[in-house]
């Protein structure tokens, strides 16, 4: 066990009463609080009592993508391209930004997360159980008959999960009720929308969009994954969303675009968009589709496709061999 | 004689939701720019804390609506039933049916009782969408007293409920002080043991109305009114089959997958009798007014009268 402040990296220090330390191995969620004698005296909650530093949140995020791998592998199917693409950004949601509590995932002032591109339920399953919602060996059941872990989210069964989703374009609309919720009840719970860069393609999430500009939602955030590629090819070729940016601008919301694979940008734009008022905020993240597994990366044909055995090591070694750095 | 009192379902619906505002904080209201149509405006007008207009955005609404309820919200969103059920069906089907969310459905101007707008607006087939949804629950009220039971049953029901009224005026003829309603539990209106009418919503009246005629001509028809088509009330059906051993149903909606669909499942898997289904046979509405299309499609007390007659 070692506490690593990070000189160039301007984060908080990891803090605690008297000596916070955070176990390295991030495929932990919770860890043991020491004291002056090196003995291990409870549990602590990383988020409630511990600020992760930026290499525990990149270690973390590689263990999340592992999960990822290791869950499509097992099912045979499923989407590994998007959920890579948004595992930086899952990691930081779930490790540092949002309130929520793994033992009491019903709390009713938590944040609340909203997975609107439902297919990328790999990548929610593997940060909920790296953050110990659930066993992470249950991962290997994903889209198996009788396991809760269903191809998309399915808020009934699977602890974490804030609303059941997959049809694409209608996540957002839940997440601006959930806000809406907030906003009558004058709770400061924020929520959390995560939206695929072909699923704003979709028209209801302009319908969604238009609702939370005018009802001035600010404690509303949506993220876009902008990893360039859908289906059938590159979004632009397919059907162009593009400005990203300006769309949300002109549908009165404040637009933060950053590098989504990068854990600086994203803490930044989460920082900023607390502090804006008045209006929500879309965070366009940039991507790689299918980051950190090589052969993954940037291809399309990897929106929902599972790994075969060979591409499998191939996979679990690139992502061994970027946690050992 | 004196004067029945005639109202619309829809208003009933939107008198109900302002009468229960008070009793249950929880309760908000969502419509999509139809509010002084739907007549949820009674209840913005009461609670205009707790209305939203969605705008021309019926597929959002019932996200929107999805959401509040995960925070523990009881929504009732409001649209025409083309657009409610029909615009709708995947959104209701995804976002509220599967996670089983306390989202109520109102749908107003169903069926051709809508007149002059013609078919687009002429929602037939939002029963049958509904009902195919795993735990949602499907309510045709038949006047102003059984509306108020069922916006109140519906809102300490948990779990989705899909709510349908009409747009024209129909007579009341529920005493709310005698009034027994119950999610489920059909009501039998009129004794008779020769056939049996089971019918929804507007036209329980033009059947008590028909079943008069009808005892005219020596028939004693039993007239019962299924209010709710999801879950239902199988007992009081297959009564009806052994009782009469013939079953006619009348509903404003088309003849497929609907009240006619429900009855006639439950009665062939369990006692086959013959069940007539009096509806909208497979054709589109169209303009005109509500009076006159009842009386064309053959849905009004002189019509039912005459299909059954043709079956007897």
């Amino acid at each position: 066990m070692q506490n690593v402040p990070v000189a160039h990296f301007e984060w908080r220090l990891t803090v605690l009463s008297t000596v916070a330390i955070v176990a390295l191995s991030a495929s932990v969620p919770r860890c043991k609080a020491i004291d002056a004698n090196c003995e291990a005296i409870h549990e602590v909650d990383l988020r409630k009592d511990v600020v992760m530093t930026k290499e525990e949140l990149q270690k973390t995020a590689n263990e999340v993508r592992k999960g990822i791998v290791t869950a499509v592998h097992a099912a045979k199917s499923g989407h590994p391209g998007g959920s890579l693409s948004s595992a930086d950004i899952f990691t930081y949601l779930f490790f540092e930004e949002m309130n929520v509590d793994p033992k009491d995932p019903k709390k009713a002032d938590r944040d609340r997360f909203v997975l609107s591109k439902g297919h990328n339920a790999p990548g929610l399953y593997s940060v909920l159980a790296e953050r110990g919602f659930f066993p992470k060996e249950d991962l290997t059941t994903l889209r198996h008959t009788g396991s809760y872990l269903q191809g998309h989210p399915d808020m009934k069964h699977i602890p974490g999960v804030d609303m059941s989703s997959g049809s694409l374009g209608q996540g957002l609309s839940a997440a601006v009720g959930m806000a809406l919720a907030a906003k009558i009840d004058n709770k400061d719970y924020r929520t959390y929308c995560l939206c695929g860069d072909g699923e704003i393609q979709e028209g209801q999430i302009w319908e969604a969009a238009m609702f939370a500009g005018a009802k001035k939602l600010d404690n509303l955030c949506v993220i876009v994954d902008n990893n360039g590629l859908q289906i059938d090819g590159p979004i632009d070729e397919v059907n162009n969303p593009y400005p990203i940016d300006k769309k949300f601008e002109a549908f009165n919301f404040h637009v933060i675009n950053i590098d989504g694979n990068n854990m600086d940008d994203i803490k930044k734009a989460f920082d900023e968009a607390k502090t804006v008022k008045g209006m929500p905020t879309a965070v366009i993240a940039k991507t790689v589709k299918g980051k950190g597994v090589s052969f993954m990366e940037n291809k399309a044909g990897w929106h929902g496709k599972a790994p075969n055995d060979e591409e499998f090591a191939t996979a679990m070694s690139d992502l061994e061999k970027a946690g050992a750095v | 004689m004196s004067e029945v009192k005639k109202i619309a379902t829809r208003e009933s619906y939107g008198n109900a939701l302002a009468k229960f505002g008070a009793e249950y904080p929880d309760l908000v209201v969502l419509d999509a720019d139809l509010a002084n149509a739907t007549k949820t405006q009674i209840f913005k007008n009461a609670f205009p804390d707790r209305f939203f207009d969605c705008g021309i955005a019926e597929a959002n609404m019932t996200g929107i609506a999805a959401g509040l309820a995960t925070c523990g919200k009881i929504p009732f969103i409001s649209s025409f039933a083309m657009f409610a059920a029909g615009r709708n069906f995947e959104q209701v089907r995804n976002s509220i049916g599967y996670p089983q969310l306390n989202v109520k459905i109102g749908a107003t101007h169903a069926g051709i009782t809508v007149g002059e707008d013609g078919a687009t607006h002429q929602s037939l087939e939002d029963i049958a969408l509904m009902r195919t949804i795993p735990g949602m629950t499907v309510i045709v009220p038949a006047d102003d007293t059984e509306v108020f039971a069922a916006v109140k049953a519906a809102i300490e029901h948990k779990g989705p409920v899909y709510l349908r009224f009409s747009r024209a005026a129909s007579p009341v003829f529920y005493d709310p002080e005698t009034l027994k309603f119950e999610i489920g539990k059909g009501i039998t209106l009129r004794e008779g043991n020769d056939i049996a009418i089971i019918a929804c919503g507007v036209e329980v009246n033009y059947a008590l109305e028909a079943a008069d005629r009808l005892e005219k001509d020596g028939v004693k028809a039993r007239v019962i009114d299924m209010h709710t088509i999801k879950p239902l009330d199988k007992d009081l059906v297959l009564k009806a089959a052994a009782e009469t051993g013939k079953i006619f149903t009348v509903e404003e909606a088309t003849v497929i997958g609907g009240l006619g669909s429900a009855v006639a499942e439950t009665v062939s898997e369990n006692n086959p009798v013959p069940v007539y289904r009096i509806g909208v046979n497979d054709v589109f509405g169209e303009s005109g007014p509500w009076a006159e299309l009842m009386k064309k499609y053959k849905l009004d007390a002189d019509g039912i009268y005459e299909q059954i007659k043709a079956k007897l």
